[in-house]
């Protein structure tokens, strides 16, 4: 008999190789329909499975980083993704990155970080997948009626782009200043370091709505941000922390990558502003799944945890 | 069987003779294994106790039977418990309280419940019960035990009883003849890497007569002592890997699926 129980090396403990395996694979299949990481649903699903927060965070960057790959390389090949843009967003990725390990340390030190998580994970979760079902509700009520689905308004122009330091981004055909570029990029690291996430469903809204980058092209370039910070972070995270679990990372990246392949296709076969809707209900519903956590009065009050540093 | 006359009288003898009574059972015990190896297929594991009171001449008859009682300890940890409290409508941890250097794992293994074997001024003395350990605590500037109902301490005892990692288990240790006895020791799968040390204490008529003791290991093997040990000492090495084994997983995967 194969064994069922795999024994992980670095979280200590024995896990259901095929419950990981099928969550692999249903978080892959949602984050290649929608061409985001996964993150945000991955970190709370190992938690839930017992594995500790810190093992989880640093875990998922590895399986992020490869189905990021498997579909970034679909989109080079299509020429579905803006290199330069990309390039402009690491700049401030990295220097937001820096800063949000840095806050993630001291309030660690305060013994508020898991409060800190949760509720940025239920403002930020719950307002963009507010934001995400409403226009998607809009979005389909418009095109019932007849009308055109118009994200993209090529007039319009908002106050930023009238900023200095103007840089043309051919494969996007967008001619826009590089400050809201590195801006943008430096957010995502930022929420990426104290979250936990890749931040794929946050970047592609942001990306289309206030860089006006096409959307043929906005998800490969998403990638290929989310890619270099997840391997940068999977990197970072086993030099300092010792908490990346290979195990439990190529269990994940396997499914994970295979699950991706099913969802571009299923995705690809769906309109888009129905694929926008879905994803936002899915946002919205693990920011309520964060809020109702912490207003509920909780079965124990007392929690117990190793304390930092005395492994 | 219980009522043997001449056995007390044989006791009584023997007290006027020797002035201070000479205990002179002796504790030979063993386990099953010494070390516990962790496989990739571990899921945890149960180790057998088993041993007998030796006697010699100058033994002294007892009344009763005998009772063992086997403490199981872990490597120690320090350990935070946190207490949830509503403020401004969400429950956010608000008190905590340190465990200082407490056995991450501790199993109370006996033949009848500990208050049933002594007075309860023994137990306490010798820390038999997983009531009656001393779990010290930062407070404040000061390191100690606190009160026997604080709610930091049964909160710290009922999760480690719920993880399985702390067992109280009164009927554990049986005896197959008057002297020879036998427990199991459930090791569950989160039971930490490190040394475990059994305390085995023999009574009689409710008096400690003589200690025994044993110990063994938990450690990683094989193939998971190679990745721990990479993980932790090659840090930059096993990151790289990890990462260009992401790399490579999701280049093999849009290979095979290529649809072009």
């Amino acid at each position: 008999m194969t064994p069922v129980q795999v024994y992980l090396p670095i979280a200590d403990l024995p896990v259901n190789i095929f419950v990981v395996f099928a969550m692999g694979i249903a978080v892959g299949f949602i984050s290649g329909m929608f061409g985001i990481g996964g993150g945000f649903l991955m970190t709370p699903l190992l938690i839930f499975l017992g594995i500790s927060p810190a093992v989880a965070v640093a875990t998922v960057s590895s399986h992020i980083a490869a189905s990021s790959f498997s579909g970034a390389i679909t989109y080079w090949r299509r020429k579905a993704l803006d290199l330069s843009l990309a390039a402009m967003l690491l700049i401030g990725g990295i220097a937001g990155t820096a800063a949000g390990v840095w806050l993630f340390t001291y309030l660690r030190a305060l013994g508020q970080l898991d409060l800190t998580i949760s509720l940025s994970y239920v403002l930020l979760l719950g307002s963009v997948g507010g934001l995400m079902v409403a226009e998607g509700v809009r979005a389909i009520i418009r095109s019932r009626h007849g009308k055109p689905v118009e994200l993209r308004r090529p007039g319009s122009h908002t106050w930023f782009h009238g900023l200095p330091f103007k840089l043309r981004f051919k494969q996007s055909r967008i001619y826009v200043s590089s400050i809201p570029v590195v801006m943008i990029g430096f957010i995502m690291g930022f929420i990426g370091a104290i979250m936990g996430i890749g931040g794929g469903f946050l970047l592609v809204p942001m990306l289309i709505y206030f860089l006006r980058v096409p959307t043929n092209v906005v998800i490969g370039t998403s990638m290929v941000l989310t890619l270099v910070t997840m391997a940068t972070a999977t990197v970072l995270h086993s030099i300092t922390n010792h908490l990346v679990d290979v195990i439990l990372a190529l269990i994940l990246m396997v499914g994970g990558v295979m699950g991706a392949q099913f969802g571009a296709r299923a995705g690809q076969k769906m309109r888009s502003e129905r694929l926008r809707l879905m994803l936002g209900i899915l946002v919205l519903a693990v920011g309520v799944r964060f809020a109702v956590d912490l207003v509920m009065t909780p079965d124990d009050f007392y929690s117990i945890r190793q304390l930092e540093g005395t492994q | 069987m219980r009522r043997r006359p001449l056995a007390i009288l044989g006791a009584a003898l023997t007290l006027l003779a020797t002035a201070a009574p000479a205990a002179a059972e002796r504790l030979v015990s063993s386990l099953s294994s010494h070390r516990v190896l962790i496989t990739p297929s571990f899921t945890g594991t149960e180790l057998v106790l088993f041993g007998t009171v030796e006697h010699d001449a100058a033994s002294v008859p007892r009344r009763g039977s005998y009772d063992i009682v086997a403490t199981v300890s872990g490597p120690r940890e320090t350990l935070v418990v946190r207490r949830k409290e509503r403020m401004f409508g969400i429950w956010a941890n608000a008190d905590s309280r340190t465990f200082v250097e407490v056995p991450s794992y501790l199993a109370v293994l006996s033949t009848r419940p500990a208050e049933e074997i002594a007075p309860i001024d023994v137990l306490r003395r010798l820390q038999i019960g997983l009531r009656r350990t001393l779990l010290p605590q930062r407070i404040g500037p000061d390191t100690a035990d606190v009160v026997r109902d604080d709610p930091f301490r049964n909160a710290f005892l009922r999760l480690k009883l719920s993880h399985d990692l702390y067992v109280d288990a009164p009927n554990a240790v049986t005896f197959l003849t008057p002297i020879l006895f036998r427990a199991t020791i459930p090791l569950p799968a989160g039971a930490p890497i490190g040394n475990y040390e059994v305390d085995l204490k023999l009574f009689a008529d409710g008096a400690l007569i003589t200690r025994g003791g044993d110990a063994f290991e938990i450690v990683k093997f094989g193939f998971e002592q190679f990745v721990a040990g990479a993980a932790l000492n090659h840090g930059l090495l096993y990151g790289l890997a990890t990462a260009l084994m992401a790399l490579l997983t999701g280049w093999l995967a849009s290979v095979v699926f290529r649809r072009d």
